[in-house]
């Protein structure tokens, strides 16, 4: 059969048996002989090629098994990459020339539809103005604040992070810089010193960004003496105890830019913190991490009118449960903030030109918040915050403002959730706000890790 | 500021009295296995913490207070790499300080001595929880392991150099009872070879590569995301037309979803240790791996 298609294909290749029809007998003959020689000729060079691919394929199986051989021994021999340090062992071999020391970019995105039965914009807190970052949510879609973060190590003594923030305020948008700072890395002895923009670490929610929350937003205390979250620009330093306990002290400087504080005072070093965080385990399935804080503030004209020196004091404590200590699968988690506020100045009123009102006296804060976490999707929580008002001074009022609120949270992946929820707000004797939000909050980018 | 003043000459006396000389090197370990592996391979010679128990998922563990605690205190860090650890390892360095463990020396990541497999050719979170540096559940590959320990015993001579000879002589002792194990297990898990079996999490890859088994199916639908019923549904056909021996989970997960299909298809639903610890029988990697065998063999009707 094959020598038939070679043939044919011989045939039909060579012009030459076309174009012979001279001498039929003898020509036919040796047409004959050629077409059997050349049938011959290339049965031979199949049989040469033939010899050739086994040839090549069984080089190929001798090189497939000199690679399992090596593989073999390379995974039983230990590895000579032992002697250099593990960081030149786990650097990626992909990245190529200048992106492959890009910084970990995360970026979160975050925004909401809120109903609100009051409207935002007449809200009144008795015995506590308002300041920006501090009131409701607005009605309707919101983006919220959404951001980027950049962050890597520097060189082998430092570690910087950026974050960037977009917010629409009043229908404009401001990119701003919430954090922009630099950590140490190499101090001995549990020592630590940041330097730049980044939020103070009193208290316990004040040093978390807001998306790693269990509630679409702040509680009161936060809202009334911190306008949320205060951050400014300055410097921390950081000691942590070599015991078995964890415990941290610390203090920071701060410009004193921003409320609380304002004006900048102390030739731009307005405010001073200390803080001390313990924590530890009982048992495998409970953690707890509590501390104490102090602020202290010398403001000129901040955001509420006060001039003068203030001090906050807040107490915080968390407790967290969970079966065998898998906190993404199940468990509570308890927390609670308590906060106290004294000031010692003036108060200018925004519009009036009056003399200055004498502002002495303490305002305290609370909130109490549980959230129950069914599985890795879906956790309830419930949260009830107050505040106690002075019930002298330019803000005095007899009625303390005091808030409940629960939330749903549904969480398709450990980077994307959504979120119910409902709060009934009684900012002063004569308003009750019922506000209803769906927020979403994904991640994307750079896997962060979270404090606990 | 006085309050700041006094506040760190108290801390520095802290320093002075809670720190005295300690012979032993303090190594953290992010996982059980590998607190095994150390004390195979350093015994009285090392203090050992260990992060987590077998009873928790490693890719999503908190970083508590007593982890940097304990962080704080390390000369050496022993964790699995490849990313397993994301969400909370970068965190405990980040807060604990200490800069012996932050890299270097002090920091050993198994995944770095081995290759791994599975590394995505594309890196998409819309494939679920991907590793970019490959799939990090390689505590179930006897070779890897012994690679690995041959370059943590090194780690540990060079970082406690009073001890070398200790290390040597117990990483030559592991070696040669290590070795002698590999093919009596595999000897032992003959019957398993060639046998399908469906899986909570991509976490077996490396037992099944070793014994020659197959993985057919996946409880989660996608890595790191969490089975749903509707997903489920599409597995009781395979799991019971491909004569599947076992489905597989980690002491750690939840049970419900292997039992749900359990009882759809009558194939066993089979918890194996994972790591040491997981179970009453898995005390050090001995008996883990042989627990582990035991309860594939035990699946064989």
């Amino acid at each position: 059969m094959r020598a038939t298609v070679l043939a044919v294909c011989a045939a039909l290749a060579s012009p030459a048996l076309s174009a012979a029809p001279a001498h039929p007998a003898a020509s036919v003959q040796q047409q004959l002989e050629a077409l059997a020689a050349r049938v011959a000729a290339l049965e031979a060079n199949d049989q040469r090629l033939r010899k050739q691919a086994d040839a090549a394929n069984a080089a190929a199986k001798a090189a497939q098994d000199e690679l399992a051989a090596l593989k073999a021994s390379a995974a039983a021999a230990p590895l000579a990459q032992e002697s250099a340090p593990p960081v030149a062992a786990s650097a990626p071999a992909s990245g190529s020339g200048a992106n492959a020391f890009n910084p970990a970019i995360s970026v979160i995105l975050n925004g909401s539809y809120s109903s609100h039965s009051r409207n935002p914009d007449d809200y009144v807190r008795a015995g506590f103005p308002v300041v920006d970052g501090g009131g409701p949510s607005p009605r309707g879609f919101s983006l919220g604040e959404s951001e980027i973060s950049l962050a890597a190590n520097i060189d082998e003594k430092f570690y910087g992070q950026l974050t960037l923030t977009a917010e629409n305020e009043h229908g404009e948008d401001h990119v701003g810089v919430e954090e922009a700072f630099v950590d140490t890395t190499a101090l001995p002895e549990g020592f630590n010193l940041r330097l730049g923009r980044f939020f103070s670490n009193i208290g316990y929610l004040n040093s978390h960004h807001a998306h790693t929350d269990n509630f679409f937003d702040r509680p009161l205390p936060y809202q009334a003496f911190l306008g949320s979250q205060y951050g400014d620009d300055g410097a921390q330093l950081r000691w942590l105890a070599p015991t078995d306990l964890y415990l941290e002290v610390g203090g920071e400087i701060f410009r004193g830019e921003n409320y609380p504080s304002g004006g900048a005072e102390h030739s731009g070093a307005g405010v001073k913190t200390v803080f001390a965080h313990a924590g530890g385990d009982v048992g495998t399935e409970n953690s707890w991490l509590a501390g104490v804080s102090m602020l202290k503030s010398s403001a000129r004209d901040a955001e509420d009118g006060f001039s003068g020196d203030s001090t906050l004091y807040i107490a915080d404590a968390t407790w967290k449960w969970a079966p065998q200590g898998n906190f993404k699968d199940g468990g509570v988690t308890v927390r609670g903030e308590y906060f106290s506020d004294h000031r010692d100045g003036v108060w200018n009123a925004p519009v009036d030109d009056d003399t200055p009102l004498a502002w002495r006296g303490a305002r305290r804060g609370a909130y109490i918040e549980g959230v129950y976490r069914f599985n890795r999707t879906w956790d309830l929580g419930y949260r009830v915050d107050k505040l106690w008002a002075d019930r002298h001074g330019p803000f005095a009022s007899e009625f303390d403002p005091y808030r409940n609120t629960l939330e749903l949270s549904w969480h398709n992946s450990e980077f994307s959730l959504l979120r119910l929820q409902f709060s009934r707000d009684e900012p002063n004797a004569d308003t009750t706000d019922n506000a209803l939000t769906l927020q979403y909050q994904v991640s994307l980018g750079a896997h962060g890790a979270h404090k606990f | 500021m006085n309050r700041l003043t006094s506040l760190c000459m108290l801390a520095l006396c802290a320093v002075a009295f809670a720190s005295p000389a300690r012979a032993n090197l303090k190594v953290f370990s992010c996982e059980p296995e590998w607190g095994a592996l150390l004390a195979e391979l350093g015994g009285d010679k090392l203090d050992v913490d260990v992060a987590t128990s077998a009873l928790q998922d490693v890719h999503v563990i908190e970083a508590k207070p007593s982890l940097i605690a304990k962080v704080r205190r390390a000369d050496l860090v022993v964790c699995t790499g490849a990313d397993l650890e994301v969400g909370w390892l970068p965190q405990l360095v980040r807060q604990s300080g200490n800069p012996k463990i932050a890299s270097g020396d002090g920091s050993f990541m198994a995944a770095d001595q081995i290759s791994t497999l599975e590394k995505p050719s594309q890196l998409d979170r819309a494939n679920g929880d991907v590793h970019p540096g490959g799939n990090p559940h390689f505590q179930m590959d006897p070779q890897r392991v012994l690679v690995i320990a041959k370059a943590l015993s090194a780690r540990l001579a060079r970082l406690d150099a009073g001890n070398a000879a200790t290390y040597q002589q117990r990483l030559a002792d592991f070696t040669t009872r290590w070795s002698a194990a590999i093919p009596r297990w595999e000897a032992k898990a003959a019957p398993l070879k060639g046998r399908n079996v469906v899986v909570h999490h991509n976490s077996w890859i490396y037992l099944t590569t070793w014994l020659g088994m197959h993985e057919i199916g996946s409880l989660e639908p996608k890595p790191g995301v969490p089975p749903t019923s509707a997903h489920l549904a599409t597995l009781v056909d395979t799991t019971k037309s491909q004569n599947t021996l076992a489905i597989i989970r980690a002491a750690y997960q939840d049970p419900k979803p292997a039992d749900w299909l359990s009882e759809r298809t009558g194939v066993p639903a089979v918890t194996l240790p994972f790591t040491v610890g997981g179970d009453a029988q898995s005390k050090d990697l001995f008996s883990f791996y042989d627990s582990t065998l035991d309860k594939l063999l035990g699946a064989i009707k």
